[in-house]
């Protein structure tokens, strides 16, 4: 029977790709191993090798074609003594793809733990104070508005550069620092080896002097090497000086839950860095806020930690065209107006709030839904506001429970506004358990919007 | 057989001391005793205090390692940097800090380097491009070697002289900065300062390379092994391995063979060695002796040396008076310096 050739997937978080050429032709002859095709995606673009031998029956997606979903039949391979007619005998693709999925399940659902394809769910209701009215907006992917703001501030500061590992010739290892090798050249952009604890203590000698380096982790599982030099060099000098000598310096990378990639690659690290006085600590979920932040975040003259969230990377938003757009940190924004109940969350988190007031919705309950996008230094007072109103609370997290944000929050919640508080605090977070790597058992360890539905009816005892 | 391949790269790595390093002029010898008089009175002095109780927590003492810093410190030029761990009240003075400001740190006093909010360990000056003392055995290295990815970064042509001790050069971040340091070829002097015990652990018991000339041959860094008591042949391979440096040829490491007097820190009950080996050492090397006698074999009076104890002697008690006296910080004080 013909052998069906699917879409692979590239990356843990890869959904979709381009397929781009096609090196063989129907009829060709394949060998085990022979390059029959490229794919791409905004990452990366990669060969597709044949796995089986015959001859290239039929191309079903012809190169050019975007958006390709992963385990997409592409091509069918015909075994020897097989030819076109039996073509017919392949399985229909849809039963095919049913059967990829059964073999490989996170790839081809796209349903949580990942959220959907771009474009990001943003319900926003509330214009962002920080853009004024009638600008102009492009659309770009969350990697694009880093790259700009990283971009546009060291056209603007030659002391700003960025240092990383594959930061530079490969183009950065989640394509976050793509051309900017090009623009800025190896003495502003500067692969490190693999060696975190010594990178990190590199820019932060650096920064005491007055420069401003912008240290990428790979991810921020990584940075626990370097957690030392963030936390007892970085974070402290300019106590420990009497203010004579701080350090402007940013970290930043992809923290928190990618997909499949287990429990030593899928921590959230928010409540690790928000317990630090010394750092700033900025987690956004928008394009917009992530450009406008990072800025912010390469301005400011504190270590900043820049919680980035790779299953976000390739998903787009709404950026203003402005010459100089900054986001202030440290103000929470609320990107949903709702009278019966507060959603608190950060980074992606923000997808199952949002999802889940759409949910509410259609029960009639109208959730106010704030997006905190700087953890520390927190804005207390946005939250407080609006449980006022509401009465009612629930904090969403991916990261664990125990001694978590949403713990921060609910104890902020009780100082300042227990007297407006019709039910207790509800949490949603990360289950207590490193992160597992079977598709069903990560999707179970991370928050999901039902249990954000779930908790915003409790406290409004629905 | 074929013969052996000669060494890809010629480095000083197998350099020893031959003989007596260079002769100081009397004015070298002069500063150089005045420089590590400041600092041993300095020490006692904040030895003393520590006993009376007006410093507290930790204080790690620098006597008998004098000349090291001073030696270095002759090496330099306006602009380079100096970057240490916890045991670091001498460099502070070599660099050419004021005696109040870091004896009132030391008492936790507004008066202080950092305002009393750093004590023995955390000082630093801008000014003198001093930049600390750190607590952390060895995360000094790695920001050190930070100074001088910024010297490279701005292309000037000075250097960070990055002092730690036999006991930190067994942390994995030194290496991480060694790699870098001579990948990228940046302008760092590792100063390696054995004074052979880590806290209350010998380097025999340590170390497996006890040679700490040689740590970075793994990196092609050159080091070589230099008599710490000595300040003219501090002074010399510290010349030496500035113009390595400035030449842009990437660190270089000497490892400077001291000894401490005191313990470890104030705390140290020193069961690990005994009474006979430090008063040999003292005896035998003591690193302001040593000049004190070529001045006075070189017919400097007695008067004159005195002079030069009593000049030292009145900085320190004026700077213990000050550490003493001078308030503690304002309460409001907790709160600032945390951002700004």
């Amino acid at each position: 029977m013909p052998i069906q050739v699917l879409m692979p997937a590239l990356s843990p978080t890869m959904e979709k790709g381009n397929l781009a050429k096609w090196l063989k032709k129907e009829g060709e002859t394949i060998k085990s191993g022979d390059v029959i095709a490229e794919i791409e995606t905004d990452k990366a673009t990669m060969e597709v090798e044949a796995t089986d031998e015959g001859t290239l029956g039929k191309i079903l997606i012809p190169e050019g074609t975007a958006d390709v979903a992963v385990n997409t039949p592409i091509a069918t391979i015909l075994a020897d003594g097989e030819s076109a007619a039996d073509l017919a005998k392949a399985p229909a693709p849809a039963a095919q793809q049913k059967a990829a999925e059964s073999a490989a399940p996170a790839a081809a659902k796209a349903e949580a733990p990942q959220p959907k394809a771009a474009p990001a769910p943003q319900a926003v209701a509330e214009p962002d104070p920080e853009v004024p009215a009638g600008t102009e907006m492009i659309t770009q992917t969350i990697r694009e508005a880093l790259r700009d703001a990283m971009a546009e501030e060291m056209r603007r500061d030659p002391d700003v550069f960025v240092m990383g590992e594959e930061v530079a010739e490969y183009q950065g290892a989640y394509k976050v620092t793509q051309g900017l090798l090009q623009e800025f050249g190896a003495k502003r952009v500067i692969d490190t080896p693999i060696t975190e604890h010594g990178f990190a203590g590199v820019g932060v000698g650096a920064a005491m002097t007055g420069l401003k380096p912008i240290v990428e982790f790979m991810t921020f599982n990584f940075a626990m090497q370097a957690i030392d030099q963030i936390i007892n060099s970085a974070a402290k000098t300019l106590y420990m000086s009497g203010g004579q000598m701080g350090c402007s310096i940013v970290f930043r990378g992809p923290n928190g839950a990618a997909a499949r990639v287990a429990a030593q690659h899928s921590q959230d690290y928010s409540a690790w860095y928000s317990n630090v006085p010394g750092l700033k600590v900025v987690a956004p979920f928008s394009a917009a806020d992530y450009k406008g932040l990072l800025k912010a975040a390469i301005r400011d003259p504190n270590p900043v930690i820049f919680l980035e969230n790779e299953v976000l990377y390739g998903h787009t938003g709404e950026v203003p065209k402005l010459d100089d757009f900054i986001i202030p940190i440290g103000k929470a924004r609320i990107v949903r107006a709702g009278t019966h109940v507060t959603i608190i969350s950060w980074s992606n988190g923000m997808t199952y709030a949002l999802k889940a007031a759409d949910e509410l919705a259609k029960d009639g309950i109208e959730a106010e839904v704030i997006d905190l996008r700087t953890l520390r230094p927190m804005d207390t007072e946005t939250i407080i506001n609006s449980v006022k109103k509401t009465g009612r609370a629930v904090t969403v997290e991916e990261g664990w429970a125990q001694s978590g944000v949403g713990a921060e929050i609910a104890a902020r919640i009780m100082e300042n506004a227990f007297d407006y508080l019709d039910a207790p605090v509800a949490r949603v977070s990360g289950k207590d358990v490193p992160m597992p790597y079977a598709a069903n058992l990560e999707k179970l360890a991370l928050p999901s919007a039902a249990e954000v539905v779930e908790a915003a009816k409790a406290v409004c005892y629905r | 057989m074929a013969a052996p391949k000669k060494a890809a790269a010629s480095t000083p790595q197998d350099k020893t001391d031959g003989g007596s390093p260079p002769e100081f002029t009397r004015e070298q010898e002069l500063k150089a005793l005045r420089d590590m008089l400041l600092i041993r009175r300095f020490e006692e002095k904040a030895g003393q205090l520590y006993g009376m109780g007006a410093i507290g927590g930790f204080c790690h003492l620098y006597i008998g390692q004098e000349a090291v810093v001073v030696g270095m410190q002759m090496a330099l030029k306006p602009g380079d940097q100096v970057i240490t761990g916890y045991r670091d009240h001498g460099h502070m003075l070599a660099t050419g800090m004021d005696a109040n400001g870091v004896m009132a740190e030391l008492t936790g006093r507004r008066g202080g380097y950092s305002k009393g909010k750093g004590g023995s360990m955390h000082m630093f000056s801008k000014e003198k491009h001093f930049y600390g003392g750190h607590g952390i055995v060895g995360a000094q290295v790695s920001l050190g070697t930070g100074l001088a990815f910024a010297n490279n970064y701005r292309g000037n042509d000075n250097v960070s002289v990055t002092y730690f001790g036999d006991g930190a050069a067994n942390q994995g971040q030194v290496y991480e900065s060694f790699n870098m340091a001579e990948l990228w070829k940046l302008p760092v002097i590792y100063v390696i300062e054995n004074n052979r015990y880590a806290m209350g652990t010998s380097v025999s018991r340590a170390s497996a390379q006890q040679d700490f000339s040689k740590r970075g041959v793994s990196f092609n860094i050159p080091g070589r092994q230099v008599d710490g008591m000595d300040v003219r042949a501090v002074k010399a391979a510290g010349d030496e391995a500035a113009a390595w440096c400035r030449a842009g040829k990437g660190p270089y490491i000497l490892e400077m063979q001291t000894y401490r007097y005191r313990g470890h820190s104030m705390s140290d009950p020193a069961k690990y060695r005994t009474r006979e080996e430090v008063e040999k050492v003292r005896h035998d090397q003591d690193p302001i002796e040593q000049v004190r006698n070529r001045l006075l074999a070189a017919k400097v009076s007695e008067a004159d040396l005195k002079a030069i104890d009593a000049e030292v002697r009145d900085i320190v008690n004026a700077s213990a008076d000050f550490a003493q006296h001078d308030p503690e910080p304002d309460a409001a004080e907790l709160w600032t310096d945390v951002y700004r």
